[in-house]
């Protein structure tokens, strides 16, 4: 039985009297590929917030190898392995991309020589090697997006927190994108995605979670939740979710 | 490499040039650029490289001043002791406040701001303190000799300057290629991202004022040696804080070069007003300010920005042909 | 030392002083919750249109008849100087606004040293030493107009902005400039009126100030630190902030020369302000950031 990576429990965050995340316990395998969804103003990147230590839970815990990181910083919890990318992308915009991904690369090698060619490796990986001294403003949005999924996986992370590293990508983007995922996954980075691409969702993820107003609503495989009534309920509305039902009883 | 070897020839220069000069204007014009150079370097490490902007950057450049002039007239110190006492104090200095400050997570002008009240309540403590002369400041005896570090012409001044301006010159190149500099530009260009990948921005922001404090405890006690003299307003005044500003700035933030461009240009600038509109009180300094909001307005990444453009274009073109 | 004669009159005038204060500071505490920008130049600007008052004075118009003009000479000056340079230089980063507000405060500064000297000035007028008592305290009269002409005309600022059209499109504006924008409402102009009536508020200030005060070059310095004081310490945004902000600094600076002397007492007011920043940043009024 292999040890949990990343544990929380009953994890709760609210913002004035709006309850952003209510109680969410949840157990993340190490070398899986599980995916976060849930329709808009779930709480997924609030839970990711917290997760990495950017937002500190008002109750509950978060375990990372064992240890208790519920207060931990996110530069520690990076050290410690666990490292996230931003759904808004943030890259640094006066740098060139090799040097991007050479701060993520610092984090375990000292030497600015070592850095560097780390960072060219995970370029390679994610497919940048063509655009390494660019600079970082210069990029397209699909561009950006490899390059804050390189930042971070420069890291050498145990734990991968990808937020919507797809949204804002056209089709084509999005099928370059997906191998590029897969591929880390296959490496032995355990990856966590927040995802609103269903495509992706159910091509890449073992494991799915769904959120719908801040509580945990479904866990399983992505076939398992996306036939759950709750799930769609949650996303189209209850009569919607009759209907539907309906529909697929009727077939049945 | 460029850069190590560009660095070696400026020396080079530094310590030729100075010798072929007879005329006491020019020697002084070359110390005063280094001078200017050297403030603008040190704010340059805080401003331009982790990207925190002091406006009251004297603090550190007056407790280095008064630690000199204190070392040599209260303790009897040599000004060669006294001057790393004062780069130490400086540094510590620069450390405490850095420590206070960003632990709170000032930053932006909230942080430019503080470091204004830190100089102001730094001035009025000089004035008000007998071991500091109070109002009427230091006079430093004179006594001229190498081990007094203090010299008859500009020269020795000159290669002590160059010295340091030398020195801020390797450590800006270093901290351009090492893990340190390298998270301060990531500090400086977007905080929460670096710390999503390990970075310890408080951590690293300390490190840069303290190193920026050390410079401009070492400009503060040059000063000293040179002018014999330091008093509240000139130790922790807006003066020094805005030379260090604007000569970094219109230099090029975060340029190796930019702030000795900088301090080229602008004292080129006011010798020239100077020659137009004679010695006027206050010309200097508009001209200074002037140059500031232009520079902020029209090219934000200073002189040294504006030739790397010129570079990139000249290049393009050149594909094109 | 805490004798009833010696700190009524203390305080009192305190209060005059903090009066004025909280005018300078209202101005600044618009200008930054309409266009989110810290105008360093705001000590600057009151030393400009002290020196205005200065010249109508001496050309002999009364420094309370001259209010009209200075007000208006400073609206305009506030809106050009928003409109032609602060405005374009942004380039995204908060922090080119703080510098090239620097900026423009060296140059005044420094135009101002050029063409009076670094004299100080004062004005006589047939009022200037008259006083009026008040217990054990003794007012001169400009004080006394001090007090009472700073907090109308601080009255009145805030009648403007949360009365009038034109303050519904200030409030607009400050709170969602791109949703104001679809309404139609012209952001620049906007952002330069909010601009040049922080100005016009300097501008009374330095009419009630300088028949009491005097006049040279580095005023603006000295005031600067207390305004940005005075803002914080409210909280960036607030007018009640501003205003009680105000008071309360003009009695700490008053309390503080009679305790600490002349020099040292300024101190209280910088600590105040290094404390809040560290320890409460977000002031007595504002919102928490």
């Amino acid at each position: 039985m292999t040890e949990v990576l990343l544990r929380a429990q009953n994890v709760s965050r609210a913002f004035g009297g709006l309850q952003a995340v209510d109680q969410v316990s949840m157990a993340i395998e190490p070398g899986t590929l599980s995916a976060l969804i849930g329709p808009n103003g779930a709480g997924k990147t609030t839970l990711f917030a917290l997760l990495s230590g950017f937002i500190l839970p008002d109750a509950g815990q978060v375990h990372f190898l064992g240890q208790d990181i519920t207060r931990w910083t996110p530069a520690d919890r990076a050290e410690a392995g666990l490292a996230r990318t931003f759904q808004i992308v943030q890259p640094f915009a006066g740098q060139t991309v090799r040097e991007n991904i050479a701060v993520g690369a610092h984090l375990r090698r000292r030497a600015r020589s070592q850095a560097l060619a780390h960072a060219e490796l995970v370029a390679q990986q994610v497919g940048l090697s063509d655009q390494l001294d660019k600079p970082a403003a210069d990029l397209t949005v699909a561009g950006r997006k490899r390059l804050e999924l390189a930042r971070a996986l420069a890291t050498d992370p145990k734990l991968l927190l990808l937020d919507e590293v797809l949204a804002g990508l056209n089709p084509q983007e999005v099928a370059e994108v997906i191998p590029v995922v897969s591929s880390i996954a296959q490496s032995g980075v355990t990856v966590l995605m927040i995802e609103h691409v269903m495509q992706a969702v159910m091509n890449l993820a073992e494991h799915v979670w769904v959120l719908s107003q801040g509580r945990l609503i479904a866990q399983g495989t992505p076939g398992e939740v996306t036939s759950n009534t709750a799930v769609i309920e949650a996303y189209l509305g209850a009569s919607a979710a009759k209907r539907l039902q309906a529909k697929v009883s009727g077939h049945g | 490499m460029n850069d190590l070897r560009g660095i070696a020839l400026f020396a080079l220069a530094g310590l030729a040039l100075p010798i072929f000069i007879d005329s006491g204007v020019w020697l002084n014009f070359i110390m005063m650029t280094l001078y200017a150079a050297l403030l603008g370097q040190a704010w340059n490490i805080l401003g331009g490289l982790a990207g925190q902007f002091s406006f009251g950057h004297a603090l550190f450049f007056g407790f280095g001043a008064y630690a000199q002039a204190i070392c040599q007239m209260q303790a009897g110190w040599n000004p060669w002791a006294a001057l790393l006492v004062s780069i130490g104090l400086a540094a510590a200095v620069g450390a405490a406040v850095g420590a206070m400050t960003f632990r709170y997570g000032l930053k932006g002008s909230y942080f430019a701001l503080v470091t204004l009240a830190f100089a102001e309540v730094c001035r009025i403590l000089a004035v008000s303190f007998k071991f500091t002369g109070g109002g009427v400041g230091l006079m430093l005896p004179l006594k001229q000799s190498v081990a007094n570090l203090q010299f008859p012409s500009k020269l020795g001044f000159i290669y002590v300057l160059l010295a340091l301006v030398v020195i801020a010159l390797l450590t800006t190149w270093w901290l351009k290629r090492s893990r340190l500099g390298a998270y301060m530009q990531a500090v400086r260009d977007n905080e929460e991202a670096a710390r999503a990948v390990g970075v310890r921005p408080t951590q690293v922001k300390v490190w840069a004022i303290a190193l920026s404090g050390a410079f401009m405890g070492a400009a503060g006690a040059i000063y000293v040696q040179i002018f014999q003299y330091i008093d509240p307003g000139i130790a922790f005044g807006p003066h020094v804080s805005v030379e260090a500003l604007v000569t970094a700035i219109v230099g090029g933030m975060g340029s190796l070069w930019g702030p000795l461009l900088g301090a080229l240009i602008l004292h080129t600038l006011s010798d020239l007003t100077r020659n137009l509109f004679g010695a006027l009180p206050g010309v200097n300094l508009v001209i200074y300010g002037a140059v500031l909001v232009l520079i902020v307005m029209f090219a934000p990444r200073g002189i040294a920005g504006i030739g790397a453009s010129v570079r990139k274009v000249w290049r393009q073109g050149a594909k094109h042909d | 030392m805490f004798d009833f004669n010696i700190l009524f009159p203390s305080v009192l005038n305190g209060l005059t002083t903090g009066a004025i204060y909280a005018l300078v500071a209202l101005g600044l505490t618009l200008i930054y919750g309409v266009l989110h920008i810290i105008n360093f130049a705001h000590g600057a600007s009151l030393m400009v249109a002290l020196y205005a008052v200065y010249m109508l004075a001496r050309a002999g118009i009364d420094p309370y008849l001259a209010l009209p003009l200075v007000v208006t000479g400073m609206f305009v000056f506030g809106y050009l100087l928003q409109r032609l340079i602060i405005n374009k230089s942004s380039h995204g980063r908060d922090e080119n606004i703080l510098l090239v507000t620097l900026g423009l405060s060296i140059v005044l500064e420094n135009l101002a040293l050029l063409f009076f000297t670094s004299d100080t000035r004062t004005i006589d007028t047939p009022y200037t030493l008259a006083t009026v008592a008040i217990g054990p305290a003794l007012i001169s009269h400009p004080k006394l107009v001090a007090f009472a002409g700073s907090l109308l005309s601080c009255a009145l600022l805030y009648l403007v902005v949360a009365r009038s059209r034109l303050g519904r499109a200030i409030r607009a504006v400050s709170k969602e400039k791109q949703g104001a924008r679809l309404m139609g409402i012209d952001v620049d102009h906007i952002y330069a009126v909010s601009f040049g009536i922080g100005l016009a508020a300097v501008g009374a200030a330095a009419c009630f100030l300088l028949p009491a005060y005097y006049v040279n070059p580095q005023v603006g310095t000295g005031f600067v630190l207390v305004a940005f004081t005075i803002v914080v310490l409210g909280g960036m945004g607030s007018f009640v902030g501003a205003l009680l902000g105000g008071l309360l600094i003009g009695v700490v600076e008053s309390l503080g020369g009679l305790y600490l002397g002349e020099s040292l007492g300024q101190i209280g007011i910088f600590v105040i302000f290094i404390g809040v920043l560290l320890f409460r940043p977000q002031g007595l009024f504002g919102a928490k950031a």
